[in-house]
């Protein structure tokens, strides 16, 4: 059997593979890792993270939809010092302290530019490799979607975390836009290392029998295999308008999905909802890849980055 | 430890119009407890979000669940047979403490009903309360086996004359202690039963009404709750309750149903 390359460059920080797990679908790993092997993958990309603990929304916070699901959890999540105290400590111990090991890239949130920054200053000193910027976030008040619906708050936003982040970082994208490849390039000009996208598409449930919204939300950001044909779309967009690496994600649900989008010119892939389907579905998709990449005698996946235009 | 596995099915049964009886095989049977649940997942590509049920339960290798039919899900998976296979994963979340005041009352309402058999089979002090909408007594006679049996019926004149001579025959038979219109508070009431602790499962007005009851009347209580999930594990956030304390792992007023329940002392969740 000839040696294959699977590993790919992300700013500078080398991942073992392409596959990742998409923001908020995983934890950070502690619970899943007692049904699967964490090391096998190329990053866990951890729930995202704001200064203080936020409580997010009522319940219900997720719906089940053809081929998808929405969900409105509000990004609640235990702030910053309780995440890096027990969250990064976790990944710290579990990850195998390799040659490329897997990677650590934090999940940031916030309400205002400040709270980002103050978040990304405290991950300063800590083991994570890359910080995901989510300025895409549909379920919440304040902050997150502005900042990535309009593209000058967008641009500022970048710059002021680029200046304050120890570690590349990545401005996940939102669909949720008239044009993405503007908002890719807004950030590739304000200094981001890369973008990665999609970020859950806006959309609402009705229960007819009750008259009344299933979520308690509202709205809720959908996901999964139903939204995968506009994923692989703007990443293609996306891959087209800059130089940095992008990250593709929306329903991937195998090492062909992953393959397609890499094709659409994603570096590197994350999988999301579908985690919840079967808990081993990453490790899955590093499998089918390499035996996609055998049954094509492909060398080096990054071959296939954008080898479709 | 939990396990993702595909279970093949050992028998399928309907025990009331919409209440299906399964038993599977695999490795889930020999690590659960009362109360703990499985996440079944559909064979249809297009609904992907587990289907979260109590396990009712194990002989073994074996493990059974009694589920009703709620939609699309629950009927798929009454159409499977002996011999197909359904994905699970399991056991998941916290069953109810062994180490309690007794004698313990055992409240099932509904579909709450089946949980309480697993814990009925690994208790010698039980106290059986339980409450169903109509006359189709799913599960009564293999609970009478595990203590005395209060039944509440919402509407017992559903089956008309011949329910009322069935519920007569239970009576008489002592498969039940007492038949009760009503609720099962009304049951509880009405034949002034009291214990050191109560568990329970069943609809969000019933297990409000017991931790209200409970409180009053100095029984320890836990309950089983309910939400909708997504991941089933703890990851995702998708299934929380409002606690009463701050909680140690989300650091807010709230907690997982899936990990840290569905079983709460009732004081320390809202309901
Ligand atoms: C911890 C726990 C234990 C349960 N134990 C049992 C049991 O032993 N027997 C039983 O019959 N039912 C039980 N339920 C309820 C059961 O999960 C739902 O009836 C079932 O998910 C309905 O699926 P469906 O596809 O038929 O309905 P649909 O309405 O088509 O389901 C659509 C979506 O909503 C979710 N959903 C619908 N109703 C509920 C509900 N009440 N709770 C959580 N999710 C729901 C489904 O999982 C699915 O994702 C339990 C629920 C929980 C949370
Ligand atoms: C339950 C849930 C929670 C999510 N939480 C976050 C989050 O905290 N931060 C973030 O940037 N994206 C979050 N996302 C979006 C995903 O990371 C991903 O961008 C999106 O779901 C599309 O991928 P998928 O179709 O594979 O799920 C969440 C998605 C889901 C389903
Ligand atoms: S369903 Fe994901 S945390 Fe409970």
């Amino acid at each position: 059997m000839k040696e294959r390359k699977l590993s790919v460059d992300i700013a500078g920080v080398t991942l073992k593979n392409p596959v990742m797990t998409a923001s908020g679908t995983f934890g950070s790993g502690m619970e899943y890792s007692e049904l699967m092997d964490i090391n096998k993958l190329g990053a866990v990309v951890t729930k995202g993270v704001s200064l203080l603990p936020w409580e997010g929304n009522g319940t219900p916070r997720v719906a089940e939809t053809s081929s998808g699901m929405l969900n409105a959890i509000g990004l609640q999540n235990p702030g910053i010092d309780t995440f890096i105290e027990r969250d990064l400590e976790f990944l710290y111990k579990t990850i195998d302290k390799t040659d490329i090991p897997t990677r650590i890239i934090v999940n940031v949130c916030g309400k205002t530019e400040e709270e980002y920054v103050e978040v990304v200053r405290r991950l300063a000193d800590t083991d994570a490799d890359l910080l995901e910027i989510n300025v895409s976030c549909p379920n919440v008040k304040e902050g997150a979607i502005a900042f990535g619906q309009d593209p000058g708050a967008l641009s500022r936003i970048t710059e002021k975390i680029k200046r304050a982040a120890r570690q590349p970082i990545i401005m996940k994208l939102s669909p949720n836009v008239t044009n993405i490849a503007l908002m890719a390039r807004v950030c590739e000009e304000a200094g981001a290392d890369a973008v990665s996208l999609i970020n859950t598409i806006t959309g609402m449930k009705i229960d007819i029998e009750k008259r009344r919204f299933v979520l308690s939300n509202k709205t809720g950001g959908l996901s999964g295999p139903a939204i995968k044909p506009v994923a692989v779309r703007m990443v293609y967009e996306c891959a087209g308008a800059v130089r940095i690496p992008v990250i593709g994600m929306g329903g991937i649900a195998s090492g062909e999905d992953a393959i397609e989008f890499m094709m659409a010119g994603a570096r590197a892939v994350a999988v999301g909802m579908m985690n919840f389907r079967d808990h081993l579905i990453t490790e899955k998709t590093v499998v089918s890849m390499i035996q996609y990449m055998e049954r094509h005698d492909i060398r080096d996946i990054n071959e296939i980055t954008g080898c479709v235009r | 430890m939990k396990y993702s596995e595909s279970a093949r099915i050992i028998k399928q049964e309907r025990l009331a119009s919409d209440v299906f009886s399964l038993w599977i095989e695999g490795r889930i049977a020999e690590e659960a407890r009362p109360g703990q649940f499985i996440a079944v997942y559909t064979k249809d590509p297009s609904r992907l979000l587990p289907r979260p049920i109590s396990i009712c339960e194990t002989e073994g290798r074996r493990l059974r669940i009694v589920y009703r039919i709620a939609g699309e899900g629950t009927r798929q998976l009454s159409g499977l047979r002996e011999g197909d296979t359904v994905e699970v994963t399991g056991p998941l979340g916290n069953g109810f403490p062994a180490e309690v005041k007794g004698p313990v009352l055992l409240i099932g309402g509904g579909i709450g009903i089946p949980p309480m058999l697993f814990t009925a089979k690994s208790r010698n002090d039980n106290i059986i309360v339980l409450g169903y909408r109509d006359p189709e007594l799913f599960l009564l006679r293999e609970l009478s086996e595990y203590g005395r049996v209060h039944i509440a019926v919402e509407r017992p004149q559903e089956c008309g004359r011949e329910g009322s001579e069935y519920i007569e025959g239970l009576l008489k038979e002592g498969i039940i202690e007492s038949f009760t219109k009503g609720n099962v508070l009304d049951a509880i009431r009405e034949n002034g039963l009291s214990a050191g602790s109560a568990f329970a499962c069943g609809p969000a007005p019933m297990l409000r009404a017991v931790k209200e009851y409970c409180g009053v009347n100095g029984i320890e209580a836990w309950v089983s709750l309910e939400e909708r999930m997504a991941c089933g594990i703890g990851a995702c956030l998708a299934c929380v309750c409002g606690s009463r304390d701050i909680d140690p792992h989300s650091g807010v007023r709230n907690k997982r149903i899936c990990a840290e329940g569905p079983v709460f002392k009732a004081e320390e969740v809202i309901i």
